[in-house]
Parts: structure tokens; C-alpha cells; sequence
């Protein structure tokens, strides 16, 4: 089972992309589940969504506390919520950040953590660009797809084709590439690096 | 078809196959994506022949429900927390009546304090109102229920209740079949009421009933929830063979076959307890679950038969019969009468405090030491109480508790559960 924690703030579309990546899954003919934290849905508060990929029927009804993956859609939340509790150091951490993990002051947090498990994306500007709203939701998704291989990003377009009606849809799908892209070239060169 | 929906939006699919042809209904979380989704099929056409009623309140939502079924409709509604509280009166008089309505329960917390969260106090509440109580697992048994709902209340003309866990069903997406119209058709005939008011043919319904007469009228009320006793294992045997997968029941075993200890529950954390029981499987431990989907009529002779060969039996309940422990143990002891075992009440998930495999597993190898209290509350902060208590302790004019205890422990939005 590989189990996500998106972490955002209410109005980032932080259930959508549980949602999302939960029917991206699913298209792969995987088992996926997806749910909110619940409660606080305000505006700009701290909110939660998770989800589970697995081969076989997911019957765990818990949150997510020892997540695969980390997804943070709002960098801002670094310093106000416990992000990273119960993350292995074989994990995956995905930011919405024009900087760096050492421009974010991490470089001692991530020691340990495979280079090409950790991408920095501007997922917001990204957004700003071919959606024209500042929702990092969906480039932040297609970024997953390219780190950690979980789901193809074509299931991905396809659950944003899913979720948007057409026109709306072909503008995320835009942004969806354009951050596949972009993670994929990092993370290449973060293996680049490595080796 | 398969899907990855929603829950809710899974469920409004089913009940839209069932042909339902009045749905009244008031919003409240975490019911409301039920009733939008049906208000939308019955807007686009999707669903034909059915009236969709906005009504003012959810003691107005049941008592539509009531004229709309007795006038021959087949009837669907639903709610959750307050707003069956605020229904309860008219919950009562369907039951009474026995009018065949489905009822969703989005099953959250009653306040106060105020909390909109899932646990299971308010169906609770009305668990002798003389509905039929089914509980979902998961949210392809929530569809299936549905499904099976129609059809049982029918057949016994008694209403019922498909109790669903908010948020963690009903805001979930999963993966569920969702059956084609002609295989629900085919389950579900059309409705043929067993009493109608019809100004062709004038009858009354809800006639004052006194002493001469009233304990039988409640006496058939009862006996009809003991005949449900065989017509709901009966119609989920029916159902498997329609649909090819098994759904509701009164109740399942999960590897209690040689099991000492024995876990019982209702709804969606018996999906959690399995995950625990294969785990402590595995580390050689004997321990099963047993997971109850029919509350009401409650399965006595079922449930004894799936708990009489062990030591200990564990009842994890999401509701509080304060003073007392909890709702499930009433019932599951009555099952036992006779065999003596150990039997343990474990209050948990009050108000949507996560469940998890550590807590559990916990709980259940405390369980097979038999170093359980009869009740306990799983993950009680006892640091919080004891502070609470001795801050009560100190001064008559002390102030409200809940507050206090909000201060004490400050902000929680940065906890991950």
C-alpha cells in the first residue's frame, strides 16, 4: 500500500487532489481510496486530505500517519503544523515553492532522504500561468506522478478531465504537463547528481 | 459499472435506482451530497417520476415523508446529528404507523458540545423508535443497503434506517459497482403499499389507540422486527445471487472460527479492526471480529452463536450511553445470557477522534491479558481530565467545561490526529 498526506490550506483544492489522485489510481485498475480531514473548511485554515493506492481492497479506515508520500501545497505551513510527522526517511516530499529545499531551510531536515524523492515545484505559479488561478493543486499532482511513479500522468489528465468541465479542464491538463515536465527534469538531475 | 466516486454520490446512484417518488429533505452534514446528488437527477430528468420537496426543517422532511408514504409513494429521505433529533417525533410516528420509508443516516455526533464529526449518538438515539438499523461497513455496502433497504421495508411495511459513517463513508471516494437500473428492477419490484390513503376508497390512518389495545399494536410492531430477524438474511442471500457479491445481513464473522478473543462492531472501523486482527494473526494470537450490520432488530441468536466459543469478547462502540458505557454492549450481553465470558465495553471514535491500528492493537493485547476495565475510552486524554477536574474541584464558580478544555489544550490545527 502507498499512502499519501496532502497538507494545503482551505480554498488550494487539497481534496480535490486526494480526489483526484484517488481516480488517477483507479484508471490503472489499482484500488484507491481518498478522503478529507474534515472540519476546519475555511478559507486560507490548515486542511488535510489523504490517500491509499493498493493492489487489494483498502479496508483501513485511519488517517494517514505514516505516509509514502507528502504533498504541501502551501510552503507557509512549515512553520505552523506538524507536516512531516510519521514520514520515513525512504518517503517522498513534494513543496510548492519557487525555492529550494535549502532556500526553505530543510537542508538538515532532508538529509537522508534520496535527492530524487524530494522536488521543489513552483506549483502556484505554474497555476497562475495556464489556469489563472492560484490553486497548486494540479501541478503539484502531475509533479507526484513524475517522482514517484505511483500513477502514469495520463491518468492524471484523465481524472482532471474527470473532475473539470472542458475548458477548465484543458487548462489544468496544460499545467499538469508543463509540471510533469519540469519534475521529471529535477528529479533527473537529482539522480544526475547522485549517481 | 465500476467507479471511483464519492460515497455520497454512490449512494444518491443507488437510491436513484430504486425509483424513489417523493425525496423530502433539509440539509445537514455530512448527509447533504445524498440529497444534492438526487436533487440533481431529479432536476436533469435522470431520475423521472419523483417529486424532490425542499422542506423548512427535518420535523417537516419526516412528516412529508409520512403523508407521502402513506399515499402510496415510495419515500426516501435523509439526516444526521440535530436534525433527526429535531425529526424525532415524527421518526416515532412512521415506525408506529409502519410506513416503509428509507432513511439515510449520515451518522455524526450530537451536541452539545457542538461538533459535526462522525460518531454514531444519533442513530443511537432513535434505536428504539422501531426502525429497522442497518450499518455500512463500506461505501459499497452503503450502496447495496440501499438497495436492500427498499425492498425490506416493503416487504414488512416498517421503516428503515441505513446508518452510513459521516465523512469517513460518505465523503470518501472508493471504488464501487454501481448496478445497472434493469438489475435493481429486477430486485426491487414496484411498491405495493399494504395501506394507502386513497379518496376513491377513504380509510383512516393513525387512529388513537387505549389501554385495550395499544400493547398489542406495539406487540406487532416487535414481532415484525423479529420476523425482519429472517427476511434480512434472507433478501442479502437474494442479493448475492443477483449482484454476485455479498452485502449486509445481520451480521459477519472475520476468523472467528478458533478465536478466543472476539472483537464486535458496527459500520466502518470493523475495516480497521480486520487489518489489526490479521496483523495479531499473524504474531500467533487467536482473535476474530464480528461485525454487526443489523442493530435493529438486534441478532441475539446470531451473534451468540459467532461469540460462545471464546474467552473474551471486546466491544469497540462510537456512541456513549453516558452513565452506563455503552449502546452494543446492552445487546451483545443479552446474546450471552447463560455463558459466561469476559466481556469488555470500550467507548472510541467520540466525535470523530480517529481510530487507529496502534490504539487498537493496544487495546486488543490489554483484551487478551483480561487487563481491561469493563468500560474504557480508548485514547482518553487522562492528563486533560484530571486538570479539568481538579480545576473544578478548586472553585464552585468554575465556568463552562468545554471551553476550559479547548484553552487548556490550544490550537489544534497543527495536530495531525
Amino acid at each position: 500500500m502507498f499512502q499519501i498526506r496532502i497538507h494545503g490550506r482551505g480554498g488550494q483544492g487539497v481534496v480535490s487532489a486526494a480526489e483526484m489522485l484517488s481516480v488517477a489510481a483507479f484508471l490503472e485498475g489499482r484500488f484507491a481510496q481518498a478522503f478529507p480531514s474534515f472540519g476546519s473548511e475555511r478559507m486560507g485554515a490548515p486542511v488535510m486530505a489523504f490517500c491509499r493506492i493498493d493492489d487489494k481492497e483498502i479496508r483501513l479506515r485511519e488517517p494517514v500517519l505514516d505516509p509514502d508520500a507528502l504533498i504541501v501545497q502551501d510552503p507557509t505551513l512549515l512553520h505552523q503544523v506538524d507536516l512531516f510527522k510519521g514520514l520515513r526517511r525512504t518517503g517522498y516530499i513534494l513543496i510548492n515553492s519557487t525555492r529550494g529545499f535549502d532556500e526553505l531551510g530543510m537542508q538538515e531536515f532532508v538529509r537522508g532522504f534520496r535527492p530524487s524523492h524530494l522536488c521543489a515545484i513552483a506549483a502556484t505559479e505554474l497555476a497562475l500561468k495556464h489556469v489563472g488561478r492560484a490553486v497548486p493543486n494540479v501541478p503539484l499532482l502531475a509533479g507526484f506522478a513524475a517522482i514517484t511513479r505511483e500513477v502514469k500522468l495520463d491518468s492524471v489528465i484523465a481524472a482532471i478531465r474527470e473532475k473539470f468541465p472542458p475548458a477548465v479542464a484543458d487548462r489544468n491538463v496544460a499545467a499538469a504537463t508543463e509540471a510533469y515536465a519540469t519534475s521529471q527534469r529535477k528529479t533527473e538531475s537529482s539522480h544526475a547528481q547522485a549517481d | 459499472m465500476l467507479k471511483q466516486i464519492e460515497g455520497s454520490q454512490a449512494m444518491a446512484e443507488a437510491i436513484s435506482r430504486c425509483r424513489p417518488e417523493v425525496i423530502c429533505a433539509y440539509p445537514i452534514t455530512p448527509q447533504t451530497h445524498i440529497v444534492e446528488g438526487l436533487g440533481e437527477r431529479v432536476k436533469t430528468g435522470e431520475l423521472q417520476n419523483c417529486e424532490f420537496i425542499n422542506v423548512e426543517s427535518e420535523f417537516a422532511a419526516m412528516s412529508v415523508a409520512i403523508g407521502a408514504c402513506a399515499a402510496g409513494a415510495r419515500t426516501y429521505t435523509a439526516t444526521a446529528s440535530q436534525g433527526l433529533l429535531f425529526m424525532a417525533e415524527a421518526v416515532y410516528n412512521a415506525a408506529g404507523l409502519g410506513l416503509p420509508i428509507v432513511m439515510t443516516i449520515g451518522n455524526r455526533a450530537i451536541g452539545a458540545p457542538i461538533n459535526i464529526w462522525n460518531d454514531h449518538s444519533d442513530s443511537m438515539s432513535m434505536r428504539d423508535a422501531g426502525w429497522i438499523q442497518l450499518y455500512a461497513e463500506t461505501n459499497q455496502e452503503a450502496l447495496d443497503l440501499h438497495i436492500q433497504a427498499f425492498r425490506l421495508a416493503e416487504e414488512l411495511s416498517c421503516p428503515v434506517m441505513v446508518c452510513v459513517d459521516g465523512f469517513i463513508l460518505t465523503h470518501a471516494y472508493d471504488r464501487v459497482d454501481v448496478p445497472a437500473q434493469d438489475r435493481v428492477d429486477a430486485y426491487l419490484p414496484p411498491f405495493r403499499p399494504r395501506q394507502i390513503l386513497d379518496p376513491a376508497q377513504p380509510v383512516s390512518i393513525g387512529a388513537m389507540v387505549g389501554p385495550e389495545a395499544f400493547m398489542e399494536v406495539r406487540y406487532l410492531a416487535h414481532h415484525k422486527q423479529l420476523r425482519a430477524l429472517r427476511l434480512i438474511p434472507r433478501l442479502s442471500e437474494e442479493f448475492r445471487r443477483h449482484f454476485g457479491r455479498g452485502s449486509g445481513g445481520l451480521l459477519r464473522t472475520y476468523r472467528t472460527e478458533d478465536a478466543e478473543t472476539i472483537v464486535v462492531a458496527l459500520g466502518s472501523v470493523n475495516g480497521t479492526i480486520q487489518e489489526v486482527v490479521d496483523e495479531m494473526r499473524t504474531a500467533g494470537s487467536r482473535i476474530g471480529s464480528v461485525s454487526i450490520c443489523a442493530f435493529r432488530p438486534f441478532p441475539l441468536a446470531a451473534l451468540r452463536q459467532a461469540l460462545e466459543q471464546a474467552k473474551r469478547v471486546v466491544v469497540i462502540e462510537k456512541s456513549l450511553a453516558v452513565g452506563l458505557g455503552g449502546h452494543l454492549s446492552d445487546g451483545v450481553r443479552k446474546s450471552l445470557s447463560g455463558i459466561v465470558l469476559n466481556g469488555y465495553t470500550v467507548i472510541a471514535g467520540l466525535g470523530g477522534r480517529a481510530i487507529t491500528r496502534q490504539s487498537l492493537r493496544q487495546l486488543f493485547k490489554d483484551a487478551e491479558a483480561d487487563e481491561l476495565d469493563q468500560v474504557t475510552f480508548l485514547d482518553l486524554n487522562a492528563d486533560l481530565v484530571a486538570h479539568e477536574l481538579e480545576r473544578e474541584a478548586q472553585a464552585r464558580e468554575s465556568g463552562p467545561t468545554a471551553e476550559a478544555i479547548l484553552r487548556r489544550i490550544g490550537t489544534v490545527a497543527s495536530q495531525i490526529n
